[in-house]
């Protein structure tokens, strides 16, 4: 069978893989992407679509700022707006303890040059979220914050990378890769394709895909569970999160609530099937309503489970392969990567391109996984 | 913690009460559970508090015999959840259920799915207008209260339905402004071929001749073949207009229009449960693949009546019974001969009730024009989305349903897509030139019912309490 060749092959198509073929095309690469389902179908198409700096890990805040300054001219990236409305994230304490850890981070940040997220008091908190429970005390504010549209987003980033000359492929899963000369050579339920540079987005799967190119990369997996209601009146505009419990409250531009914040559903990887366990949604139910009493008779419309790879120190997989030539990885996100799509995929990019980045990335590179799992 | 019965069976209609009865014939625990608060089903709706009065007698002989079946269930001993809402199942069989203000759950090896069909889906332009209404949603309202609309209704649609519908409202003094018959006149030779078959059923042909020969006795216009109708108004139904096959658009006054294109087995909740299905083209819907006794792709699940796929009343009650034997066989409580010969004569009986189907299916098969509305036409109530924007849609590179779903909210609404699913997936067919069958169906997300969040939330506190 005669491959088809280009200089680049992405595997997965969630956003991710979207950001990644659609900066190699503008660097001027060749490039197809092969989904093995539909576009989105898994974490992107589940995704809250929370775009945050607030409250994220200290190794990702340069990353994450970079990428809220693209947020604010996404439409320069991709032709849309995304759905992106920067209403601020609310991280709350509902307790003394809870306010104390908020200002700790605080601190830490400051002292690193960091000033993107602020204390608020009660007072405050109150003026962002009129119908928070009383007893909540304050919170960290990230006012620049907000939340996208994701099948809005998906779109864009498909259109976008279509227009710039990407190849999509839909129900084009990897069967095998294997090495040709100078080259890799896939094959696919939809042929064979051919290239020096291959990129690994695979969500989920991203450790099967690592391991076919020889990278042993531990990984666990999320099915984070998300519920939306039926539309209601504007209950909150800013993002909410907790800092005790797992939540992430947003209210779309149509009116439904849509709550998440990591509860977890069940899976089935080789099924490709994430199912929602209501015995625990229970949980971010409960959480939602009593931090805002006022949604207690909002009915649940829709909830839905996605799927995707988690690491052990949470942080992702960004960076080139340590052992197979021309072989970027990003995938690990572990539930909050949305945010990080445009900047990882201008950075995989430049890796793939030029053969490294300036991007703060050292943090993510897979060797601190791997070395867990040659050393357990 | 008291033990959870064996079956649990979801739907109290025929197909649900004869299971029901049988199961506990053989010394099975059983939990039937449904949304209204007394046995029945659609058919046999309110019969548990219905007398001898003038609705009975209007609704008929067939629903009058729901009275001995439901009260011998009530004496059997099987545990009755009533007034109960069925808004999730899990695997392991975990039905989440809302009586009243409390949920609960109940669990058990084996759920026999018995909740019946739902209307086809029938949009045109303006059936959103209030004073638009199914067939279905009036009949509910003249079991339930005896009410029949004040003014004269238009009917309009295709099926035995319809015909029972206005011959029972005659019956209650109702008032018929006329009737718009929408079964292709060209299905009547398709049906003929299929009409030696029939005979056996010949009381059910009967009966609807009777209806028909009624119909027309009382002089209300009846028209034929009549291929689109349209429903105006600015808040309300003002007008109706509506076109026979090869004709020109007529207009008329009306007050209350009752539309209806036939029924479908409810597969919401085999679809949420991933059991496999097929497309069955002689009656355009989905239904769940089944084995002898009524079990699906997914062990312990089973299916009985109208669920899995169209056949009456009748035919719904055997297959309660065939399934129940079934049933007994797995727990454990009659061989697999055993099974075998008690299943001899319901089976047999199957037969007979489905003799008269692939006629009524030829004769009342759906005009191909509600499967492709005009443009601007609203598929999807709840999201208010055009057929127009759907294929918009699917143009820009979402082929699937599912993909329409996410770029339209198409199906997102409270309803689920039960109200636009079939259309959805008829207007990518059509577009893409493949088999409804190949499109495929929306992916069902949980709950199957819309629940609130705090009766979600309070769902924690009866676990921990197990």
């Amino acid at each position: 069978m005669i491959a088809s060749v280009y200089d680049a092959v992405v595997i997965g198509g969630g956003l991710h893989g979207l950001s990644a073929a659609l900066h190699l095309a503008r660097g001027g690469a060749r490039v197809t992407l092969l989904e093995r389902s539909w576009l989105g179908r898994h974490a992107s198409g589940a995704s809250a679509a929370g775009v945050r700096t607030l409250g994220r890990d200290f190794a990702e805040v340069p990353l994450a700022l970079e990428a809220m300054t693209m947020w604010h001219e996404i439409s320069a990236l991709v032709g849309d707006d995304c759905g992106f409305h920067a209403h601020g994230q609310v991280r709350v304490a509902e307790n003394r303890a809870e306010l104390q850890v908020l200002e700790q981070r605080h601190s830490a940040l400051r002292s690193l040059g960091y000033d993107h997220e602020e204390i608020v008091d009660a007072r405050e908190l109150k003026r962002l979220l009129p119908h928070v429970a009383p007893h909540c005390i304050g919170a960290a504010v990230a006012r620049d914050n907000g939340a996208a549209d994701p099948h809005r987003t998906l779109r864009a980033f498909r259109r976008a990378a279509e227009a710039a000359g990407v190849t999509l492929r839909e129900n084009c899963g990897v069967e095998a890769i294997e090495r040709a000369g100078e080259c890799w050579r896939l094959r696919t339920a939809c042929g064979v394709f051919e290239a020096p540079n291959l990129v690994n987005a695979a969500g989920a799967w991203a450790g099967e895909v690592a391991a076919l190119v020889g990278d042993r990369i531990p990984l666990g997996t999320k099915a984070s569970m998300m519920i939306v209601t039926e539309r209601m009146n504007p209950l909150v505009k800013p993002v909410v999160s907790s800092v005790g419990r797992p939540l992430s409250l947003k209210q779309t531009d149509q009116g439904t609530l849509l709550i998440g914040g990591g509860v977890q559903g069940r899976f089935d990887l080789k099924k490709e099937e994430a199912t929602v366990d209501f015995a625990a949604l229970s949980k971010a139910a409960r959480t939602v309503s009593e931090l805002f009493p006022v949604v207690r008779d909002v009915r649940i419309v829709r909830a839905w489970a996605g799927l995707e790879a988690k690491t052990v120190d949470l942080l992702p997989v960004i960076g080139l392969s340590p052992n197979a030539p021309g072989v970027a990885h990003a995938f690990g996100f572990s539930g909050h990567g949305f945010q990080l799509v445009p900047v990882v995929g201008a950075a995989i990019a430049e890796l793939v391109l030029h053969g490294g980045t300036n991007r703060p990335i050292a943090a993510f590179d897979a060797r601190r996984l791997m070395a867990k799992e040659a050393a357990a | 913690m008291s033990p959870g019965p064996d079956v649990i069976i979801l739907g109290a209609g025929p197909a649900g009460m004869a299971a029901a009865t049988r199961l506990r014939d053989c010394g099975v625990a059983v939990t039937l559970i449904d949304e209204q608060p007394a046995l029945g089903g659609q058919i046999w709706r309110g019969i548990e508090t219905s007398h001898n009065g003038p609705l009975e007698n209007a609704l008929g002989k067939d629903y009058r015999a729901g009275a001995g079946p439901a009260a011998v269930l009530r004496a059997s001993g099987a545990e009755l959840r009533l007034a109960a809402q069925v808004w999730q199942i899990e695997e392991g069989w975990r039905v989440f259920v809302k009586t009243g203000d409390a949920v609960g759950m109940v669990t058990a090896p084996i759920l026999l799915l018995a909740s019946g069909a739902q209307e086809r889906p029938n949009p045109f332009p303006g059936w959103t207008l209030p004073g638009v209404v199914s067939v279905g949603g009036a009949q509910i309202m003249l079991k339930t209260s005896g009410q029949v609309p004040e003014n004269p209704v238009w009917v309009a649609g295709s099926g035995p339905l319809p015909l029972l519908y206005m011959t029972q409202l005659l019956a209650l003094g109702g008032r018929l402004a006329g009737y718009l018959d929408t079964a292709p006149r060209e299905n009547f030779s398709k049906a003929l071929p299929h009409f030696p078959a029939a005979l056996t059923g010949w009381r059910d042909l009967y009966k609807g001749a009777r209806w028909l020969w009624q119909l027309r006795r009382t002089g209300i216009p009846v028209i034929s073949d009549v291929a689109e109708i349209e429903a105006k108004g600015n808040d309300r139904l003002e007008t109706i207009a509506y076109r026979r096959r090869g004709g020109e658009w007529i207009s008329m006054p009306a007050e209350v229009l009752l539309a209806h294109e036939g029924v479908v087995p409810g597969v919401h909740f085999t679809l949420a449960l991933g059991c496999e299905h097929d497309w069955r083209d002689d009656q355009l819907c989905f239904a769940p693949r089944l084995d002898d006794w009524g079990e699906t792709s997914r062990e312990g699940l089973f299916v009985a009546g109208d669920g899995a796929g169209i056949g009456g009343a009748e035919a719904a009650r055997l297959r309660g019974e065939i399934t129940a034997i079934g049933i007994a066989r797995r727990l454990g409580k009659s061989s697999e001969s055993e099974a075998a010969r008690l299943a001899k004569s319901p089976r047999r009986e199957l037969a007979r009730a489905l003799a008269t189907r692939p006629f009524l299916d030829a004769l009342y098969r759906p005009r191909p024009e509600i499967f492709v509305p005009a443009a601007e036409t609203v598929v999807c109530r709840c999201e208010e989305v055009t057929a127009k924007q759907i294929l918009d849609a699917a143009r820009l590179g979402g082929s699937g349903p599912n993909q329409v779903k996410a770029f339209t909210r198409a199906g997102m609404g409270p309803c689920q897509g039960r109200q636009c699913g079939y259309t959805v997936s008829h207007l990518l067919a059509r577009q893409q030139d493949k088999s409804v069958g190949d499109v495929g169906f929306f992916h069902i997300r949980p709950p199957l019912k819309p629940v609130s969040l705090g009766d979600l939330a309070a769902l924690h506190v009866e676990e921990s309490a197990l």
